[in-house]
């Protein structure tokens, strides 16, 4: 198989064409916004917790983004749900990449990671749980 | 300006001096649709940057010693022709820099924040590039000045007819504008914002970095009071740029970075400016990138900008011929008479990654993002586009190929 045929295989693409967890929770108990300044996409996370407090019941994903981006994001619900949320919130990014298990350029390692470090933030938010390093002193300017 | 018949540009030929073409990418020859981003580079501009490290190279301004001459010769030569590339009236007026954001920096900085404050109003446009948008949103912050924008229309062109009721939100201290939008190839009426910036006691800031390869840039043609140029866009090294200022304007303004170079005297408590443009000019400056830079002003003067333009435009004119043909595909910009060599566009239901990424493996290098002007991606209604870009070695059949490729993306993501 060529790297293109890897790149844009079939498990990706059906991911992409029918996205797992899309759409929004009413009532989430974890939420976060993340941008990918490289190419302007956004994704929105929603989590809710069962009744522990902690392990992850549903994970859904809304906003726009490339065949990657959104086939990350899509694999991302499916491999957190019942697990914790400290577990996640220290999710090494090697194991959502494995499951991706296509070859990726630095940019589109971004695309593709870009649902997991919102989670993170989400579970930040949410669970205090440590922020991802590259989402860490992010601040900017308001003029509303 | 006395402008010299040159013969028709052949690009085909001139493509020739530039060694990147000759490899393959993805076992296919290059089609470079991306410089707008970055320009490649000609033989003459690296020769030109080994021939000056290899035989003349030193640190320039302080040494006394014949080597340390030779290279500040070829610095200041570089700065002259940088002067005469802009029509400016004198040499002191253009101050090297980083690149064209430095450039736009140093004026936000060194002129908005002693010249800024409640009650005025900092203009920009809504197809701005962050570089000229970003500072000035900063600093009006900063200083309590009001931020506002010029809108524009559905062909991307910048709405004249809000002119009036900006005018009447405050005292207009500050236009910036850039002369050819990067994102849409737009080509902005400088001469008239200038005009209408000086009315309102305003200075008129324009960012050159995507005009300046692709058409003759006159700066007292333009009116203007600052102009920031980009040497990567032109075919010459990265790290280098220029800034030319009204030397009134220059001579009163503080200085930006500070250290080396741009003083006159220091002592334990008082500090003299040096003379213009060396105020502006902390620290060693990228010598060697400044030779390169004039090395690609030379190439394109050999070949003629008004040449490359008229190249620029059939190209324009043949691509969005072409890209008419790709169902699905939306283009924005407005018609190609009124329009730099760029074309962005949107494929209905395909993420402009992913578009790109199909695109190189045909060996077709196009940029996907929002190419620094999210403003104008949020008005557009898009996260991000595609853009195809030309300059003077782009040739029709990389045309060609970008429209098969888009057609294979159709068929593996449509």
């Amino acid at each position: 198989m060529s790297e293109f045929d890897q790149l844009y295989r079939e498990v990706i693409l059906d991911h992409y064409r029918n996205p797992r967890g899309h759409g929004e929770l009413d009532e989430p108990d974890a939420q976060a916004e993340g941008q990918n300044p490289l190419c302007g996409d956004e994704v929105s996370i929603y989590v809710s917790f069962a009744d522990d407090g902690e392990t992850i019941e549903e994970v859904k994903f809304s906003g726009r983004g490339c065949a990657i981006s959104q086939a990350a994001t899509s694999m991302l619900t499916e491999m957190v749900q019942g697990r914790k949320a400290s577990e996640i919130a220290g999710l090494p990014k090697d194991e959502l990449l494995e499951e991706i298990g296509i070859p990726l350029t630095p940019v589109r390692l971004k695309c593709a990671l870009l649902g997991l470090g919102t989670l993170k933030v989400a579970l930040h938010k949410a669970k205090g749980t440590p922020l991802p390093e590259e989402w860490s002193g992010s601040s900017g300017l308001d003029l509303r | 300006m006395a402008v010299t018949a040159k013969p028709k540009l052949d690009a085909e030929r001139l493509r020739a001096d530039f060694p990147v073409f000759e490899q393959l990418v993805h076992g296919k020859p290059l089609s470079y649709l991306d410089s707008a981003s970055s320009a490649q580079k000609p033989r003459q501009v690296l020769d030109a940057m080994y021939e000056f490290y290899a035989t003349s190279y030193a640190n320039v301004h302080r040494g006394v010693y014949q080597l340390a001459e030779r290279s500040t010769e070829r610095f200041e030569g570089a700065r002259e022709k940088v002067r005469a590339f802009v029509n400016a009236p004198s040499s002191r007026e253009v101050i090297f820099t980083r690149g064209a954001t430095e450039a736009l920096n140093l004026v936000a900085y060194a002129w908005g924040l002693d010249n800024l404050g409640p009650g005025d109003v900092v203009v920009v446009t809504e197809l701005e590039h962050h570089s000229n948008f970003v500072p000035w949103q900063f600093v009006a912050k900063r200083t309590g000045a009001a931020f506002r924008h010029i809108p524009i229309d559905d062909n991307g062109e910048l709405r004249l007819d809000a002119l009036d009721g900006l005018a009447r939100e405050g005292r207009i201290k500050v236009v910036a504008n850039n002369l050819v939008s990067n994102s849409l190839g737009t080509i902005n009426p400088v001469e008239q914002l200038a005009a209408w910036a000086h009315e309102q006691g305003a200075i008129m800031v324009v960012d050159a970095a995507q005009a300046a390869p692709h058409r003759v840039v006159d700066v007292q043609a333009l009116g203007c009071d600052f102009l920031a140029l980009s040497s990567h866009k032109l075919c010459g090294p990265t790290g280098a740029g220029a800034l030319w200022g009204r030397r009134e304007l220059l001579e009163e303004m503080s200085p930006f970075n500070l250290g080396g170079e741009m003083i006159r005297s220091v002592a334990l408590d008082r500090t003299s400016w040096n003379e213009l443009p060396y105020k502006f000019e902390a620290g060693t400056p990228a010598i060697g990138e400044a030779v390169g830079f004039g090395a690609a002003i030379d190439y394109l003067n050999e070949i003629g900008l008004p040449e490359i333009e008229e190249h620029e435009h059939e190209l324009i004119a043949y691509a969005l011929e072409r890209l008419a043909e790709i169902p699905g595909l939306r283009s924005f910009g407005p018609p190609a008479d009124r329009r730099a060599g760029i074309v962005s566009f949107d494929i209905e239901g395909i993420h402009p990654h992913d578009v790109a990424q199909v695109l190189d493996w045909e060996g077709v290098a196009v940029r996907a993002g929002h190419h620094c002007t999210q403003p104008l991606m949020t008005r557009l209604g898009v996260a991000a586009t595609t853009r195809a870009s030309f300059y003077l070695y782009t040739v029709r059949d990389e045309i060609d190929r970008l429209v098969e490729g888009l057609h294979r993306v159709k068929k593996v993501l449509g």
